[in-house]
């Protein structure tokens, strides 16, 4: 049975280096994966996703609507836009912080209100304000890596080595950060 | 041992493998990161960025006369701009295997069209070989090189964005070194003039009959048979879609060579089904030779031709089946489009540029595309490569001769002048338009990802290389009026725009030179520009919501409605000035340096 995980949010938040981690981890584990990624122009500020799909053997490399097992939310507005892919009622693991888009910098739209509580009401939401956790820790940046933990305990991902994963894409001055950061969010 | 790789990190390895000397190419997304992962191997093999596309086919093509395996990559739009070369290489035939990558973009992900270049094979009568996935890549680029010697062709490899940009599991296999064929004159061969080209001409002919026959017997074409009634022959990434839709509820024929098509095969595989789909994206190449050779199949009668395919529009299309899913509601899909960046040099220009309202802009291919888009809302047309000169000139010059004197401006990158601007610019010089013409210099080709340029002082290896001076190759063309600006200082733009609009006996060129705000810098970035800029931060009290700051487009700049004062993100602001410049109150001073 293929699983599917998508990873919604904004061109910059560091989106790639989760699904990457998370890739890494589900080949350690034995799966046959296949992920996605976006570049170009959406790149500018603009919605990004990336897409991992994982199981005995995947064949397609795209996630469909109704599909996800998971999504993996970097911003509310993005949890809503991208909400057409979870299977209905799936897990969301959703960064609370906002980012407005453009439009609504200018002061020409509203951020909406309630997309958490619709997501609560509709989804089986985890709630996370990663951004304050991850200045907590001294680094905003950190962000990915504590929804990432998070991601790793839905899944039950327990037994993978996550900290030489973690080694092997961050740089040694950022090591503990993030190890710290993962632990974070998997003990939520 | 196995890796995870892209379909694009894949190819390069294979090419790597095959014992490829030569490649070149200019970058373009879905394609870039082909030549950006040959970097490592640079002691085996020799990689390079060109200026365009024709150029980087080109050079492969010479790369092949003398003896050497060769490849050019390239985006779709760049196998049209090197479509020149193509057409008659088809002709001369190879020394050392040629390889031409393109990397279609279905569904426009990054792109201005959604071309099927599958058909560039057929014009061009050379064979074209595509993946499903990353998987494949070492196997059919060692095969298109086997192709191309024995065969005498240049080969089409074609991928898609999600097959260059899907990461799987690849096996790493060793590097064959290929030995070069000593290099002896052959005019008949290889100078296409009208006497050799007409004799090359049959022989291009029976090279199409002997691939029809190597097709039927090609390792490229698979056939999976779970001894279904329905059968699927598919291509490319839709191989995935339809396995994933049929499973082993079908028998499949994987087409890996797609021109020519193993015609008999075909026939006896669709005849050992009781219904045949033919499963491909945009055009139906595969299927209509198919029904050229009088075989009944299922195809683009129930299969979109436009944009991507997945597995939802193929259990739609073919089943009516569509798939359960919740919304959320309308209110909270507020939209986000791609913007410049904090910081972005071409800013200051576009909103500057703005308010010289009686002229018309055209526009080009590049980060500075978003100058089209709100608020900036300043290009007025979007082409291709270069078109920005070359349209200015005709809008000018035709609107002349109507007797409307209208000012035209032309907005092009660094990158994407070197690319195809300077001919145009040339035509604006001989036939004398005072079009104005504005290089924006961010000192990098900044959209697919930060590539060097000639025009960057670097090569793809990072090693210091000879550096375009912009201000030279314009008045080398002929160019009067020259000026070098910073665009981030708004009265340096408002005064060239100004000074180019006085003068009227030719084209004028304004450069705007300033680092990408996302770039790597380089030591001369910093000793050119000092880069350590005071980030910018809003006196409330002076702040009277005029939002003249809000409409540089900066997303580092936010407007609160009920306050009606403005602020500005002390995280993200790079300190570029531009808020300040455009703030008529002062209350937007300079803070803590960057």
């Amino acid at each position: 049975m293929t699983k599917s995980i998508l990873f919604a949010g904004v061109g910059g938040q560091g989106i790639l280096l989760s699904s990457k981690l998370l890739t890494a981890a589900l080949i350690a584990s034995g799966y046959d994966v296949k992920m996605s990624e976006v570049h170009g122009m959406a790149q500018r500020g603009g919605s990004v996703t990336t897409q991992v799909r994982f199981g005995e053997k995947v064949h397609s490399p795209i996630i469909g609507k109704g599909d996800a097992d998971v999504l993996v939310a970097f911003e509310p507005m993005e949890a809503a836009r991208w909400l057409d892919h979870l299977k209905p009622g799936g897990r969301i693991i959703l960064n609370t912080g906002k980012i407005p888009s453009s439009v609504i910098l200018s002061g020409d739209k509203d951020y909406p209100e309630g997309i958490e509580e619709y997501l609560a009401e509709h989804t089986d939401l985890l709630s996370i304000d990663a951004q304050a956790m991850a200045v907590e820790l001294g680094n905003a940046k950190a962000m990915n890596v504590i929804l990432l933990g998070a991601l790793a305990k839905s899944l039950a991902l327990e037994d993978v080595d996550w900290t030489a994963l973690i080694r092997s894409e961050v740089r040694p001055a950022f090591y503990e950060l993030n190890e710290k950061a993962f632990q974070m969010g998997f003990d939520l | 041992m196995k890796y995870l790789m892209s379909g694009n990190e894949a190819v390069a390895r294979a090419l790597y493998e095959a014992g490829v000397t030569f490649a070149s190419a200019y970058p373009g997304t879905p394609s870039t990161e082909i030549l950006e992962s040959l970097v490592p191997y640079h002691e085996d093999m020799y990689v390079e960025w060109a200026p365009n596309e024709k150029v980087a086919l080109e050079a492969a093509v010479g790369a092949s006369m003398a003896g050497f395996r060769a490849v050019a990559a390239m985006k779709h739009v760049g196998l049209n701009v090197a479509a020149d070369p193509l057409m008659t290489v088809s002709y001369t035939g190879v020394n050392g295997g040629l390889v031409i990558v393109s990397a279609d973009d279905p569904g426009m992900h990054s792109s201005q069209n959604e071309q099927d270049n599958r058909l560039y094979a057929r014009l061009a009568k050379i064979p074209c070989v595509e993946i499903s996935g990353a998987r494949e890549a070492a196997a059919a680029i060692k095969e298109a090189y086997q192709i191309s010697e024995s065969f005498d062709t240049p080969v089409l490899f074609r991928m898609t964005t999600r097959v260059c940009h899907s990461k799987e599991l690849v096996e790493e296999g060793e590097r064959v070194a290929f030995d070069p064929i000593t290099y002896e004159k052959h005019p008949t061969k290889f100078i296409a003039a009208p006497a050799n080209a007409r004799k090359r001409r049959p022989l291009v002919e029976e090279r199409v009959q002997k691939l029809v026959a190597y097709s039927e017997t090609s390792a490229l074409n698979t056939i999976e048979d779970n001894g279904a009634s329905v059968g699927v022959i598919a291509s490319g990434v839709s191989v995935h879609y339809a396995k994933e839709v049929f499973d082993e509820k079908a028998n499949y024929l994987t087409i890996g060579l797609t021109y020519p098509l193993p015609m008999e095969k075909i026939r006896s595989f669709v005849q050992s089904v009781e219904t045949c789909y033919v499963i491909e994206e945009l055009e139906p190449f595969i299927e209509e030779q198919i029904r050229l050779a009088g075989i009944d199949v299922i195809g683009k009668e129930k299969i979109p031709t436009m944009g991507e395919l997945n597995v939802d529009i193929l259990r739609e299309a073919l089943f009516g089946e569509t798939p359960t899913y919740q919304q959320a509601p309308e209110e909270f899909l507020v939209a986000r489009p791609p913007i410049l960046c904090s910081g972005c040099p071409h800013r200051g220009f576009f909103y500057e540029a703005k308010k010289f309202r009686d002229m018309i802009v055209t526009g080009d291919i590049g980060c500075y595309t978003l100058g089209a888009t709100p608020p900036l809302q300043v290009s007025d047309s979007v082409v291709c490569m270069g078109a920005s000169i070359s349209m200015a000139h005709g809008v000018y010059a035709s609107m002349a001769k109507n007797g409307e004197k209208k000012r035209v401006m032309a907005v092009i990158g660094d990158s994407t002048f070197l690319h195809s601007g300077m001919t145009s610019l040339l035509n604006s010089v001989y036939n004398k338009t005072p079009t104005i013409n504005v290089i924006l210099d961010n000192r990098i080709t900044a959209m697919t990802g930060h590539q060097e340029n000639p025009g960057t002082g670097y090569n793809i290896l990072g090693e210091p290389a000879a550096e375009v001076d912009f201000e030279k190759v314009v008045r080398a063309l002929g160019i009067e009026k020259v000026l070098t600006i910073n665009p981030l200082k708004l009265g340096s733009v408002r005064e060239a725009i100004k000074e180019c609009l006085a003068f009227d006996e030719g084209p004028s060129v304004i450069i705007t030179r300033w680092p990408c705000a996302l770039k790597r810098y380089s030591d001369q970035d910093h000793q050119e520009f000092n880069l350590r800029l005071p980030k910018s931060q809003v006196i409330e009290d002076l702040c009277r919501g005029c939002r003249n700051c809000v409409r540089t487009g900066c997303p580092s700049i936010r407007f609160n409605k009920e306050t009606k004062k403005a602020s500005v993100d002390e995280i993200t602001c790079v300190g570029c000035g531009v808020c300040r410049e455009s703030c008529p109150f002062d209350a937007i001073v300079e803070g803590e340096l960057r």
